[in-house]
């Protein structure tokens, strides 16, 4: 490239990157904008320094009975540093909260290292055959002299991530299979899938959980019955696999025909097709409304408190209803608001490494002029 | 010539040739997948036939005309206990209408705002705004519900020394009430004659439109629709003699009366819904005029068009198009979502249908009616929107 006729114009000036110039430039450049920064640095002034004040300065840090915290004015972190087992664990009993801990610190590291594909390996494989059942194991007990708990008492966190993790594993290839049937060539196979999709993306997730909670029972043979976990569990698979599903339907309609075409006159079979050709190519253009999705699921399983199970949101709501420490809601929401937050956005941020490091295309991306 | 088997030609017979036939063997699979779905629908409705019958559950929709008896707190309509389930149901129904309507003006509103907000050239705005897109999109609906019911309930003063940012408008922690015109006979007549004056709008619009394009010249659009939509209300509320009495909310013993009022509950659901649907359509928003290239305003300019009309000629029409697919399931999104009312106690749809089960245990009815529904607000506003699609759609020649 070198010996191509070198540019000869001289390189561009250097930018004025004072700071001044910089605020002038990006808050001041016009005279509604300069109103709307003055506008904004007031309402600032107005709002964080109280709003500081109140979560550091006049906050009580300290573990202290509720007493103090009522006459404090700042925030009452005594409140958190009483609650903050209750909020995370839920009934799970208090002696053996290691347990949850335990599996969740299991589960996390788990899918973080299965989020670095440079480590799927066998290893990893193991590391699942032998993490989930150790998982289950931790929170379930009865054997190797663990205590049994049932599972009406475990809430918190543990029950969050997993009803999220869960649900998600089984709707993911659920939602695949469904999207298949609804472009399938087979007339009944896509009217099947196309009902199913639309009953249950028209319909709020409330209903489907209480469909989950209250029919499910009735459909069953008398003497068989899954507890109440479970048919939530079940419920929000249903729900996820029907997002999902159209989800990765925009994938697959954005492949070409001629992916279809190349793949038939391969000879390759319908499945062969499928998992070697359309679904790479489909999953990895979906990934940003799947990852969507996934937080959306997420966020959702907040909503199992209405069909009485105390995840996070409902451990926090319980935890406010202590005579004791009653009011101090700000506190409680703040914590638990923290940690969805974290969630969500690493799962957002770990969606935008995935569209860097999957990118494939052909699109330039280099320096090669 | 002999007929032989040509090299590649299949020779097996019988059962396997049928099965080799793609055609034949998709009948197969469908037949045996719809047959497995029916084995398995009489099953469960065996089961349920069985159940019910055990537990002594009755069925059907009879209970709709059965007497309630319990109260809503918050109803559209004259409602009472003694009133019947049906009528319950339809008091749920228009208070979910209610709040989702609301909720998708409002939302539609601030989220444009917000979204255009973070494109502003000014630094400061543009990262408040994606600020509040971030903490409203990482929060669950739930959680921020019950913030609000909360902060409403909690942290508001009560009715003694309720806030009152100005004359006519207090909140206290029984809801935020403000001052409305006093009921009067005029009432009926004016909204009559705003129906009207919507109906004349419209016509006066056209007739200005065909103007324009016979002769060419523009009229004051805007003047004369104003005029034909307000004329008539206002000819009706001076013909009334000006009626201009205030409902204002007054201090009596414990709560306040007179004016009209939001209840935390209500409120609640209200900004909750609009807040958090509001982050979903800010990004939409910020994308839909993000797509639509610099070159295209450019053009509009150097046409000699106005800045406002740039906008609305050239950058809106493009940009509405690939706004308004994604932002109507952002507003079913915000009618199905609106059922988490239950959670905070305000009296929607599912909240009525929840108190209907437990008091009757007819979960299968209520369930029914709740898909029924929401699968008619989901279709109808798809449809809705589907129209208005094609309506704005390209016209590509």
């Amino acid at each position: 490239m070198t010996d191509l006729a070198a540019p000869t114009t001289a390189p561009p000036p250097a930018q004025a990157t004072s700071p001044l110039n910089w605020i002038r430039q990006n808050l001041f450049n016009t005279w509604y904008n300069s109103l709307l920064t003055i506008l904004l640095l007031w309402i600032a002034y107005q709002l964080v320094p109280p709003i500081v004040t109140w979560l550091t300065v006049d906050a009580v840090w300290w573990a202290a009975p509720s007493e103090v915290c009522r006459e404090a004015a700042g925030a009452c972190w005594a409140f958190i540093h009483e609650k903050w087992r209750f909020i995370v664990f839920g009934f799970y009993p208090h002696a053996e909260q290691w347990r949850p801990a335990l599996a969740m610190v299991i589960g996390l590291g788990l899918l973080a290292a299965s989020c670095n594909r440079a480590l799927w390996n066998r290893w990893l494989a193991l590391g699942w055959l032998i993490g989930l059942p150790a998982i289950g194991i931790l929170m379930s007990g009865g054997i190797l002299g663990l205590t049994h708990v049932p599972n009406t008492r475990w809430g918190g966190l543990p029950l969050t991530l997993g009803l999220a993790v869960i649900g998600l594993v089984v709707a993911f290839p659920l939602g695949i299979l469904l999207a298949l049937a609804r472009r399938s060539d087979m007339p009944a196979v896509r009217a099947v899938a196309i009902i199913y999709i639309e009953l249950i993306r028209g319909v709020p997730l409330i209903t489907i959980l209480f469909m989950a909670s209250l029919i499910i029972p009735l459909f069953l043979p008398s003497g068989v019955n899954f507890d109440r976990l479970a048919r939530a569990q079940i419920g929000m698979i249903m729900f996820a696999a029907a997002y999902l599903a159209e989800v990765i339907r925009g994938g697959l309609q954005a492949i070409p025909k001629g992916q279809y075409e190349a793949a038939d006159s391969l000879g390759l079979s319908y499945w062969q097709k499928q998992r070697l050709i359309i679904l790479p190519q489909a999953l990895r253009i979906s990934i940003p409304p799947i990852v969507n999705t996934f937080i959306g699921f997420f966020k959702d399983t907040s909503l199992v408190i209405i069909i009485g199970l105390f995840d996070l949101v409902g451990a926090a709501r319980a935890s406010l209803a202590d005579a004791e420490w009653r009011g101090f809601y700000k506190e409680a929401y703040l914590f638990i608001a923290l940690i969805y937050f974290f969630f969500c956005y690493m799962m957002s941020a770990y969606s935008q490494h995935l569209e860097r490091t999957l990118d494939h295309s052909n699109r330039r991306k280099g320096d090669l002029g | 010539m002999a007929v032989g088997t040509r090299p590649g030609e299949r020779t097996e017979r019988g059962i396997l040739k049928v099965w080799y036939n793609p055609q034949t063997r998709a009948l197969i699979y469908q037949v045996a997948l719809v047959g497995g779905l029916l084995l398995l629908l009489w099953y469960l409705v065996s089961n349920l036939v069985s159940n019910l019958e055990r537990q002594n559950i009755s069925t059907g929709f009879g209970f709709l005309w059965r007497e309630a008896g319990f109260e809503i707190s918050e109803s559209l309509i004259p409602y009472g206990a003694a009133d019947t389930y049906g009528r319950a149901f339809l008091v749920g129904l228009l208070n979910t209408f209610q709040v989702a309507f609301i909720g998708i003006v409002l939302a539609t509103v601030l989220g444009t705002v917000v979204g255009i907000l973070r494109l502003s050239s000014n630094w400061l705005v543009a990262k408040v705004a994606s600020g509040y897109v971030e903490v409203m999109r990482n929060l669950p609906l739930l959680l921020q519900l019950f913030i609000w019911y909360a902060i409403i309930t909690v942290s508001m003063p009560g009715p003694r020394n309720a806030l009152e940012p100005f004359t006519g408008l207090v909140i206290s922690n029984r809801g935020i009430r403000f001052a409305v015109p006093a009921e009067d006979p005029s009432h009926f007549w004016i909204g009559l004659a705003l129906l009207f004056g919507i109906a004349a709008a419209v016509l006066v619009y056209r007739y200005i439109r065909r103007y324009q394009d016979r002769t060419g010249q523009r009229l004051p659009a805007l003047r004369y629709c104003l005029v034909a939509l307000l004329g008539p209300p206002l000819v009706i509320w001076l013909a009334f003699g000006a009626p201009s009495e205030m409902s204002v909310p007054v201090l009596q013993g414990f709560n306040f009366q007179g004016g009209m009022v939001i209840s935390p509950e209500y409120a609640a659901v209200l900004f909750g819904l609009t807040f958090y649907t509001a982050g979903f359509i800010a990004e939409i928003v910020r994308a839909g005029i993000l797509a639509v290239s610099w070159g295209q305003t450019e053009a509009a300019a150097s046409l000699g068009l106005r800045q406002g009309l740039v906008l609305r000629l050239v950058v809106l029409p493009q940009a509405l198009r690939l706004i308004i697919p994604p932002t109507t399931s952002q507003y079913l999104n915000l009618t199905k979502n609106s059922s988490l009312a239950v959670a905070v106690g305000y009296p929607d749809l599912v909240s009525v249908g929840n108190t209907t089960m437990n008091q009757t245990g007819q979960a299968i009815e209520a369930i029914t009616i709740f898909m029924a529904v929401y699968l008619t607000i989901s279709l109808s506003i798809s449809a809705f929107m589907n129209w208005y699609n094609r309506h704005i759609a390209l016209v590509e020649r």
